[in-house]
């Protein structure tokens, strides 16, 4: 808890759900991303549709759940499908707005890696669970968010294994790849808020977070980022700290 | 009328070392753990295992050296456990063989398998380094065998790009379901995750059930089930068969189980500790629910009726660490 009243994890989870429009579709997995959904139905977007990978389609949730299977997600559901449905009618289907993604590594093009660290996928140093449904949701979501511990190692200029697509080598490099789906649109982080610029898909800084200047941020960053336009994050307001307190997270799972 | 019903260690002879098995649920949800028990104390070696979210179940064959080779997307316990442990030490080692395709890429494989298709295009996948990951032989893009695994085309129509991914067909899937019937009829509820594919892609359904319900009550909804019983080999009355994993409507996961198992399975020697107390010193089924903490623990982790989970439950102490 800062001085200001608020924990980083909180910000994260109302900076995330910020990045949610009333009436969108929203594609969310494990952990932060929930908190973001949740926090986003019971705010600014309650007429936003969560959708989980393992069937459930628009519940409307009184507990979070630990992992996109739990029965918590089928509550008052609107369908309970299984994979077939959720990846074909509605995410290749086209009809997810926002997809929210984690991973251990992020590169300067958003791409994700959520499979192995080291040189060889084979014998890694770090094995990681493996996509999931991350790389069916970075190349067929209009857009995506990706939600990550700011660390130096974590952020390297090119990922160790592309697991989950971003703007792959920038430019028009995802379209001529033929990835149907918008890429990365913001990756909020432990420190700050970072974007691409149109066209080049360069990554700048749209805002840090109370407590750290751009330079900090930069210093913790693999890649350079352009810092012209960066604000500081706003804070999170009274009532959304009391939505998530009390109504999204009162176990304090994934707020800790 | 014929009887499909076998018990636990008989359904667990019918998997011979060697085989190729996909297991149902998705990561703490649902899966056959008790049959999976069965299967360890038997001795099964060198299975392939296809999987999309797996978690402790697969994790539990690969730590108990079960496991020759994965193809497959995720494995973790969600919260409980963010990185399967077995699996981790054993791929860092080099002791297992693994090739990563995405949930909806398996999904499609799946699929194409209970189709009776060769393979199925997907839209994901592009531009990943899963699309070009070097198989076990070292042969970019082709198994020992010579065929091609994953295969970025132009549609012949529309020349749209996409990534083409082999069917799969195995030799056994293993699921645990709400109820089935005597006669292989199975009745799903909650999410059905990928299980009716799973199934129908191999060769040998086996299935565990919280309960064994007249075939007749089956087929007063018939819109309701999905896998039609033909395809159904065996059936196995398993109450609590799934834990420590959740049944929707029958009862939650088990925190403290699965956070104790996260930790047992960091080292081989903990984990070698874990399958003694649980997987061969309890002499059956009934024995292991008596050592998980019997029916004072099991009523913990009953749903209210109408949630499918026990919004009660305590999950932080272990859930977060």
């Amino acid at each position: 808890m800062s001085k200001a009243g608020w924990s980083t994890l909180e910000l994260m989870a109302v900076a995330a759900a910020r990045e949610i429009a009333n009436g969108e579709v929203v594609f969310a997995g494990t952990g932060l991303p929930m908190l973001a959904a949740l926090l986003a139905q019971h705010t600014h977007a309650p007429e936003s549709n969560i959708v989980f990978e393992a069937g459930s389609v628009d519940p409307r949730m009184q507990q979070l759940p630990m992992s996109v299977g739990d029965s918590r997600t089928l509550l008052k559901a609107a369908q309970a499908g299984g994979l077939f449905e959720v990846f074909n009618y509605v995410l290749q289907g086209g009809r997810v707005d926002v997809g929210f993604l984690g991973g251990a590594q992020i590169d300067r093009y958003g791409n994700l890696n959520s499979t192995a660290i080291g040189t060889d996928p084979r014998r890694p140093e770090v094995r990681l669970p493996g996509s999931g449904g991350s790389a069916d949701l970075a190349a067929l979501s209009k857009r995506t968010v990706i939600i990550a511990r700011h660390e130096r190692r974590r952020l390297p200029e090119r990922v160790d294994y592309c697991t989950s697509p971003g703007w792959l080598s920038g430019g028009r490099s995802r379209e001529e790849a033929g990835i149907r789906g918008g890429g990365p649109a913001a990756l909020v982080t432990t420190m700050a808020v970072i974007r691409c610029r149109a066209d080049s898909h360069e990554p700048y800084l749209s805002s840090y977070h109370p407590g750290f200047s751009p330079a900090q941020v930069q210093s913790q960053t693999g890649f350079k980022l352009d810092l012209a336009d960066a604000i500081e994050t706003p804070a999170p307001t009274p009532q959304e700290l009391a939505i998530l307190r009390n109504t999204v997270d009162p176990e304090r799972i994934f707020l800790g | 009328m014929n009887t499909k019903v076998i018990g636990l260690e008989e359904a667990a002879a019918l998997v011979p070392s060697g085989a190729s098995v996909s297991i149902g649920g998705f990561t703490s949800q649902r899966h056959p753990s008790a049959l999976l028990r069965a299967l360890v104390r038997k001795g099964v070696r060198d299975l392939t295992i296809y999987y999309h979210s797996a978690g402790s179940d697969v994790d539990l064959l690969i730590g108990a050296g079960c496991v020759r080779r994965l193809e497959g997307a995720y494995l973790a316990d969600g919260v409980f456990a963010p990185i399967a442990p077995n699996f981790r030490r054993h791929v860092q080692q080099g002791r297992l063989e693994v090739e990563d395709y995405s949930n909806a890429a398996m999904m499609a494989r799946f699929a194409a398998g209970a189709m009776g298709l060769p393979f199925l295009p997907t839209r994901s996948m592009l531009g990943t380094d899963m699309v070009d990951e070097v198989p076990a032989d070292r042969t970019p893009g082709r198994t020992a065998a010579g065929t091609p695994k994953k295969f970025v085309a132009h549609c012949p129509f529309s020349g749209d790009k996409v990534v083409l991914v082999p069917a799969i067909r195995t030799d056994f899937c293993l699921l645990h379901v709400q109820q089935a019937s005597a006669q292989g009829l199975v009745r799903i509820e909650g999410q059905e995750f990928l299980d009716v594919q799973q199934a129908l892609s191999a060769d040998s359904v086996i299935v565990t059930c919280e309960e064994l319900v007249d075939d007749d009550h089956l087929r007063l909804e018939p819109e309701r089930n999905r896998i039609p019983p033909f395809a159904v080999q065996a059936v196995v009355p398993a109450r609590f068969g799934a834990h420590p994993h959740s049944v929707h409507n029958h009862y939650d996961y088990d925190p403290d189980h699965l956070g104790a198992y996260d930790s047992a399975a960091r080292s081989d020697e903990t984990f070698a500790h874990y399958l003694e107390t649980f997987v061969f010193g309890p002499a059956d089924h009934c024995a292991y629910l008596d050592a998980i903490g019997g029916l004072r623990r099991l009523d913990q982790l009953r749903p209210k009726r109408g949630l499918g989970y026990n919004p009660d439950l305590r999950r932080k102490d272990r859930g977060t660490q």
